[in-house]
């Protein structure tokens, strides 16, 4: 899922100071499996909001709500009666939640509550790592089931680099080489014959570098 | 090796004599002198140039630019590449630029990470890696063709390296591995990271000699001579990828201050004495890292000045 985490509080009071009627708006999907911006995260933070309005003196009202999902019209439709009772929304979903909202209700101002981080798995308790970068075109398939354009810091088809050292990339001994992993993976699996043919350039045309993307299911349109 | 180029680099490898490389790091600044005095001190000691691509991801004067003065002084370049800063319509375009002037060498890289550098609030390429880069250059120059489809007839006749880092991760094998995929995608020359535990890569040449890997790719030795303790520990500690053994680091470090230098070049001379007679081992790398004035010293005190003249 996506993975986000919570904003400082700072930058959101430096958002949101101006305004009287703000209202926090989480999100029951990723970020609330994430623990960043569902209802328990919207609470808390409308109430540090409510503390620091009355700590400096100003009449403001917060209020805190959270939507089944803010990527679908029919949930954020879920605002429509109560939204113009709100000068501002400090939205809590990831970064499509937040622009979804603001195309449905152009006419409000929507703050980011959160910062929008990468597509990943709970890897522990408290602990997300990234998994995908949706490049649009899956290669699971040759690399052992796992992914070198997420998992190399310089998503190499033909890893591993010359700074992988003892396991761990050269960026940072915190992130486990990927090539290291996928070598050991195509050797556990009997695969390593797979190694040294080289990967040709990738079509990057389905990433990000094809422009703004879109997928139509004529099968699903109604 | 097979696919003949007008490099000199290619010819005095295969007249059999060992080749000898350096290098030359571009300025910080648009003081292109700097390159041609650093070409002039070593120029009659090696056989070509290479010039670094901002090496560290460390923003310098372009590697092109800098290959295309050397070359207008008469000096045989080689052309360093990252795909670190670049995706394939610019690495192509610099290659095409590149040989109008008559390079004829390439060392084709993926770089280091800009985390490094000067820079690390960057964005980072990576269209194509170091071994997608040689199948591009390939292309180019044996198929007359650019990747996107484009076909022409002035081509790069590009004499192709690569790195090899036999001290990185996981393992030998793996090393030896991505080598072999090297060799497959079509890479002629390796110019190795620098060399400090000998063990392994006596070890790593003997698997490349074992497949005969060293008959399709000429293997040029990497040599950086340690200034003092200091440069050794911090090789040993903080650079990726470099094996620095610990007796590397006494012996520089046992010796006073004032000859730590001395030291250094000792054991660089020794280095390659004895790598002289590994099997497959077809000429060094000199890495003289800020320190280009000692390339003439190495290379006369192991026995390989002056270079060899070829016809042609």
């Amino acid at each position: 899922m996506i993975k986000a985490v919570g904003k400082p509080l700072e930058e959101v009071i430096g958002m949101v100071e101006n305004f009287r009627k703000i209202l926090v708006a989480g999100c029951d999907g990723c970020v609330t499996v994430c623990e960043a911006g569902g209802l328990k995260e919207a609470k808390t933070l409308a109430s540090a909001l409510r503390l620091y309005f009355t700590q400096a003196g100003k009449a403001a009202q917060v209020d805190e709500t959270s939507l089944t999902r803010q990527c679908e019209p029919e949930y954020l439709a879920q605002l429509r009666d109560n939204i113009d009772g709100y000068d501002a929304v400090v939205s809590m979903a990831c970064g499509c939640g937040v622009q979804f909202l603001a195309e449905m209700y152009d006419k409000k101002i929507v703050f980011p509550g959160v910062d929008t981080c990468f597509m990943g798995v709970n890897e522990e308790r408290g602990l997300f790592t990234e998994r995908c970068q949706a490049c649009g075109r899956c290669i699971l398939a040759e690399t052992g089931g796992i992914c070198p354009i997420a998992r190399c810091s310089k998503r190499m088809l033909n890893g591993p680099c010359g700074g992988s050292e003892k396991g761990k990339c050269e960026v940072s001994s915190e992130i486990p080489c990927g090539w290291e992993l996928i070598y050991q993976r195509l050797k556990t699996l009997g695969q390593l014959d797979r190694f040294e043919n080289p990967v040709e350039p990738k079509d990057w045309t389905t990433s990000r570098d094809g422009g703004v993307r879109k997928i139509v299911r004529e099968d699903l349109r109604i | 090796m097979s696919v003949q180029t007008p490099s000199k680099l290619q010819k005095m490898i295969q007249s059999g004599n060992f080749a000898i490389t350096s290098e030359v790091g571009p300025p910080r600044s648009a003081d292109g002198v700097i390159i041609e005095e650093k070409g002039r001190l070593i120029q009659d000691y090696v056989d070509a140039i290479n010039v670094t691509d901002n090496q560290t991801s460390v923003c310098r004067l372009c590697s092109l630019a800098a290959v295309i003065r050397l070359k207008l002084m008469g000096l045989e370049p080689v052309l360093q590449m990252t795909t670190r800063d670049r995706n394939r319509i610019a690495l192509q375009s610099d290659v095409l630029g590149a040989a109008s002037f008559g390079i004829h060498n390439i060392l084709c890289l993926t770089g280091d990470h800009q985390h490094f550098g000067d820079h690390p609030k960057a964005v980072n390429v990576f269209d194509l890696d170091s071994i997608q880069l040689i199948q591009t250059v390939k292309i180019m120059r044996d198929e007359g063709r650019l990747l996107g489809g484009h076909e022409f007839h002035v081509k790069p006749e590009m004499f192709i390296g690569a790195a090899a880092n036999p001290f990185a991760g996981p393992n030998l094998e793996i090393r030896v591995a991505r080598l072999a995929k090297k060799v497959n995608a079509g890479v002629q020359f390796i110019q190795t990271q620098c060399i400090y535990n000998m063990d392994t890569f006596r070890e790593f040449m003997k698997m490349v000699v074992d497949r005969g890997m060293h008959e399709k790719v000429a293997i040029l030795a990497g040599i950086t001579p340690m200034k003092n303790v200091g440069m050794a520990r911090y090789m040993q500690k903080r650079v990726p990828g470099i094996d620095v053994p610990e007796e590397v680091v006494k012996r520089i470090g046992g010796v006073p201050k004032e000859k730590q230098a001395d030291e250094g070049i000792n054991l660089a001379v020794e280095q390659m004495e004895e790598l002289k007679g590994m099997e497959g081992v077809r000429g060094f790398h000199i890495m003289a890292i800020e320190w280009e004035e000692k390339v003439p010293e190495i290379v006369q005190r192991v026995g390989l000045y002056p270079r060899p003249k070829l016809d042609g």
